[in-house]
């Protein structure tokens, strides 16, 4: 198994990289096109800030790669985030692979929102064995509402998409790198299968 | 929903555990990283690695520590103490710290707040506050709380969110080692004033001080040491406890 983690500046990498060695896979992080390419599967990891995330990408072309990968493609929190339509955040332009527009909490609600939440209406096989209302961990200001591609839901001021599935892309705004045995779970459905 | 995170915090000098530990399944009671695990399994939502050290190399002593943790932990982590520069936290994140915490450089040197959020994001900045209440005012403190500031609580804890950190941890030396429980009217209002979560610290003795901190003080975390190295209070037993009163807690 081939997993390849995108390093392209932003990103806890070291941690999801432990995580696979955790789960038995020794994942590689890269940025060359090539290498991302060859994957088995690809993790899209990302901190930060939207637009100056979105700008490392435009300066090594990978926003031009990731959108036309074939296999299983996993993006977490910000990776997640930059692979919709637009973000609110920086005003910027994402990869336009899930069909959203990510918007920031209003300040009903304590911003970022930072802990255990719960997921559910899970609807995809990157939950298997995964209950409703399990907890993951989440830290974030923006978010994608629920849409046609919501595979899972959280609640924070009001519904959420926790996750979205598209094809072979699939996305998490929370951190199973960081979630404890049931991220573990699902980082294993995503190399197992993830496939519907 | 969002539940309300217990953080037990270890005291890290030259890569080790200080305060004695009372873990009789440890193999190594100084060894933060085999605590750590135990602590991930038994239920902590996060951990807090406070590093004391004072030593030439303790910067380079604490990025191991953290890819260490980072290697074996399953569950998020901040790391404090010394850091000064945007250099210190990009080895910290970079080797796997899900957040730092910045306290004395902050006072010294406020835009250091803005410079990490720029860089790294509000989500991964913590920033810590010692106040002690003097003549019903509240005075930030330096130095583990031996040197006061000119600055009131408060009026520091907007500066820090108006400069974007994403989360306070505000430590009462006033409560700090009594076990009576977290200083929650100076919580509650730091959490009705500010709009980014507020963890408490200092004063936690029993199961009561908990809940009372997060109805009464309206705490979103709240972090302990003692408590929880003496097995005084088992998390499993406190997150059922909070349960049965009715505050969101992951079991």
């Amino acid at each position: 198994m081939n997993i390849v983690i995108i390093d392209y500046g932003a990103g806890n990498i070291q941690s999801i990289k432990f995580a696979f060695q955790r789960l038995g896979y020794e994942a590689i992080l890269s940025r060359d096109a090539d290498v991302i390419m060859a994957a088995d599967k690809v993790i899209f990891p990302g901190v930060g800030e939207a637009s100056s995330a979105m700008k490392k990408l435009r300066e090594s072309k990978l926003d031009q790669i990731i959108p036309k990968l074939k296999q299983p493609v996993l993006g977490i929190c910000l990776g997640m985030q930059l692979m919709c339509h637009t973000s609110e955040e920086g005003d910027t332009q994402g990869l336009g692979i899930f069909n959203v527009d990510v918007v920031k909490f209003s300040n009903k609600v304590k911003v970022p929102q930072i802990g255990w939440n719960q997921i559910t209406n899970l609807k995809s096989n990157l939950f298997k064995n995964v209950k409703e209302k399990e907890h993951i961990y989440l830290v974030h200001s923006f978010y994608a509402p629920i849409c046609e591609e919501t595979i899972a839901e959280a609640d924070y001021e009001l519904a959420y998409s926790a996750a979205l599935k598209k094809n072979n892309f699939y996305g998490t705004q929370f951190h199973p790198e960081k979630s404890s045995d049931v991220g573990e779970r699902i980082l294993k459905n995503f190399i197992d299968s993830a496939t519907s | 929903m969002l539940t309300k995170r217990i953080i037990p915090c270890l005291d890290i000098k030259n890569g080790r555990t200080v305060k004695g530990i009372n873990f009789v399944d440890l193999r190594d009671a100084g060894d933060p990283v085999e605590l750590a695990e135990i602590y991930a399994k038994s239920g902590a939502d996060e951990l807090v690695f406070l590093d004391i050290s004072a030593t030439e190399e303790r910067r380079r002593t604490l990025a191991d520590l953290v890819l260490r943790v980072a290697e074996k932990v399953n569950i998020p982590f901040t790391v404090g103490g010394g850091i000064s520069s945007v250099e210190d936290v990009d080895i910290l994140l970079h080797n796997g710290a899900d957040k730092v915490s910045i306290n004395s450089s902050a006072v010294k040197n406020p835009q250091l707040i803005n410079d990490l959020v720029a860089k790294f994001g509000s989500q991964c900045i913590v920033v810590a506050i010692d106040a002690k209440e003097i003549d019903g005012e509240w005075i930030v403190h330096l130095v583990g709380g031996k040197v006061p500031t000119e600055l009131n609580l408060f009026t520091w804890a907007k500066e820090v969110e108006k400069r974007g950190a994403g989360e306070i941890l505000f430590t009462s030396m006033n409560h700090d080692g009594t076990k009576d429980g977290f200083a929650n009217e100076a919580l509650a209002k730091l959490s009705t004033e500010l709009n980014i979560p507020i963890i408490a610290s200092g004063g936690a003795g029993n199961m009561q001080h908990f809940t009372d901190t997060f109805v009464e003080g309206k705490a979103d975390a709240a972090l302990a040491a003692s408590v929880f190295h003496f097995k005084e209070i088992e998390i499993k037993d406190l997150k059922e406890e909070l349960k049965r009163n009715n505050i969101p807690v992951r079991l």
